[in-house]
């Protein structure tokens, strides 16, 4: 069909007339002009502000924000957890404990001078008599006369990291010097450290698995709904002649704004807290609630590779978001057909 | 252009609401599409538009068998078909002027090469001062101008009416008739489902008459 520009009114009649035969149209009669015509901004075919929309934001935010804060924690806690690891792997800890018939203070001292001998060690630290009874003092209190009880002798040894010490000539050495001593390589308690760190990161990834699945649950429901609300607009596309590509299209850009405004809102949120959290757990060091936490996660800051990690999952919870809604659009697409 | 052959429709279990319906709409042509309330005109209509497909029957659309067409035929096909309904279906939160723009936007075109062509036609359907309204401050009268004016604005080859004048006055109902008739003149086939005799008889055309269930064609 020839293009042409609409109509001109004469005397009651009608006529379209075309460009290619008389030129661009048009004498409008008793129409006259009255908007120039000027290039326009045109509406998003997928209005962008809705009540369901503005529920599909606040539901991604909400769970981006508790999917960050699992996440962070888990990160928080598995990065304490290997710092003290290697902070209690790279120590040895001998104990010479006292026994009648031998004098203890020349036996410690003899275990820290063979020691310092041995390759591999890079510090001794022997704890005097009074420093030793000051380890005490959290279970038995100051004040005590402690000549009376067999407080053993510790030794701390700090080890060459990467270097290769033999433990087991060590501990025949430290025996064969003082034969109430015993070596002690904390490998007890670094595996229920680190059994407890595998446990936590477990039930984290486990939260995290949840939380994802709550979210496309979630966000599933709420682009039913805004679908629900959009359903007009969906319809007259089609009358338009529009196929289901170029509408998923369409709707697939505009939730996935939705789901990278939330996943910016609620990994904001938690970003800021966790950012916030070192000055908040500054406010209470000093009270026993704020000394555990320092001792249990250090100076509760996120490292900026944590951050990264936060910042990826706002990204695939927005694209979870576009996904779910995906699956949604389709198969209302299909109901409509 | 449009090849109906034994045609029945029924809605899930229920009876069959438009029975062996055998008829053709030649390129070009006019005609009017009547009957009594409930008889099936807006399903006759929604047929012809693919957004219902016959329980039995064959259907050929611009030498197309329908049954055999996927989505993406069916949307390319309806590209060729204008539709005015009776609801008006306008989008609320577009200006009249992006509602009757729409076909083209759909179609990827630029912004610049068709608005002359919209504002032109906006003008005409008395519309001119109502670019920039949104749906829901229109008239009921303007909201069917405004679906006339969607309707027809890409010139399609088949153009389909639910009662396009039902909600406007007479001297505007022979307006929308004759842009009607024009463009059914510069080529387009035009199918007007009305119960306006008024307007029937103010153009002398083919009509097409529903009556429980079967059609009956006066030439």
């Amino acid at each position: 069909m020839t293009r042409g520009g609409w109509c001109c009114i004469r005397d009651g009649c009608i006529s379209m007339s075309r460009i290619d035969q008389h030129g661009p149209l048009v004498d409008l009669g008793q129409e006259r002009p009255q908007v120039p015509a000027k290039a326009r901004n045109l509406s998003p075919i997928v209005p962008r502000a809705s009540i369901a929309g503005r529920a599909l934001v606040a539901v991604v935010a909400i769970m981006t924000f508790l999917a960050s804060i699992t996440t962070g924690t888990v990160l928080l806690v598995s990065a304490s957890a290997t710092e003290w690891q290697s902070e209690v792997a790279s120590e040895l800890t001998v104990q010479v404990r006292p026994v009648p018939g031998r004098d203890l203070d020349r036996d410690a001292a003899a275990v820290a001078q063979a020691m310092r001998a041995q390759s591999g060690i890079v510090e001794i630290r022997p704890f005097t008599k009074e420093e030793s009874a000051k380890l005490l003092e959290p279970w038995l209190g100051s004040g005590l006369a402690l000549d009376d009880l067999p407080v053993p002798r510790v030794i701390v040894a700090r080890v060459q990291p990467g270097g290769t010490l033999d433990l087991a000539a060590l501990r025949a050495l430290v025996t064969l010097v003082a034969p109430t001593a015993s070596v002690d390589d904390h490998r007890a308690w670094i595996e229920r450290m680190r059994s407890m760190t595998g446990a936590t990161l477990f039930a984290g990834i486990g939260i995290l698995a949840l939380v994802i699945i709550a979210t496309i649950i979630s966000v599933s429901f709420a682009t039913r709904g805004a679908m629900a609300a959009n359903r007009p607009i969906v319809e007259v596309l089609h009358f338009v002649g529009a196929g289901d590509r170029y509408i998923a299209n369409r709707f697939l850009r505009h939730f996935l704004r939705l789901g990278l405004e939330g996943g910016v809102i609620g990994g904001g949120v938690a970003m800021l807290g966790f950012g916030f959290s070192e000055s908040i757990a500054s406010w209470f060091s000093g009270t026993p609630v704020g000394d555990q936490f320092a001792a249990l996660l250090g100076t509760f800051s996120l490292r900026p590779s944590g951050y990264l990690a936060l910042a990826a999952q706002a990204v695939l919870i927005a694209a979870i978001t576009a996904w779910a809604s995906r699956r949604t659009l389709f198969a209302t697409l299909n109901e409509i057909d | 252009m449009v090849r109906f052959e034994n045609v029945g429709l029924r809605y899930g279990l229920g009876p069959e609401i438009l029975r062996d319906l055998t008829f053709q709409i030649p390129a070009h042509s006019f005609q009017f599409l009547t009957g009594p309330s409930g008889a099936g005109k807006t399903s006759l209509l929604k047929l012809l538009f693919l957004s219902l497909r016959p329980t039995r029957g064959l259907v050929n659309l611009f030498g197309h068998d329908v049954s055999l067409l996927g989505k993406d035929d069916i949307a390319d096909l309806r590209k060729r078909i204008g539709i005015v309904l009776q609801d008006f279906r306008l989008l609320d939160h577009m200006t009249t002027y992006e509602n009757v723009a729409l076909p083209f936007r759909v179609m990827g075109r630029e912004e610049s090469s068709y608005r002359k062509e919209v504002i032109d036609l906006l003008r005409w359907v008395g519309l001119g001062e109502r670019m920039d309204a949104l749906p829901p401050i229109l008239s009921g009268g303007e909201k069917q101008r405004a679906a006339i004016a969607r309707a027809v604005i890409s010139r399609p080859q088949l153009l389909l009416a639910d009662e396009p004048t039902g909600n406007v006055d007479p001297t505007l109902g022979r307006r929308l008739l004759r842009l009607f008739i024009e463009l059914n003149r510069s080529g387009t086939a035009v199918i007007i489902a009305t119960h306006d005799i008024t307007l029937m008889d103010q153009y002398d055309a083919r009509r097409l008459v529903l009556h429980q269930g079967r059609l009956h064609i006066y030439e």
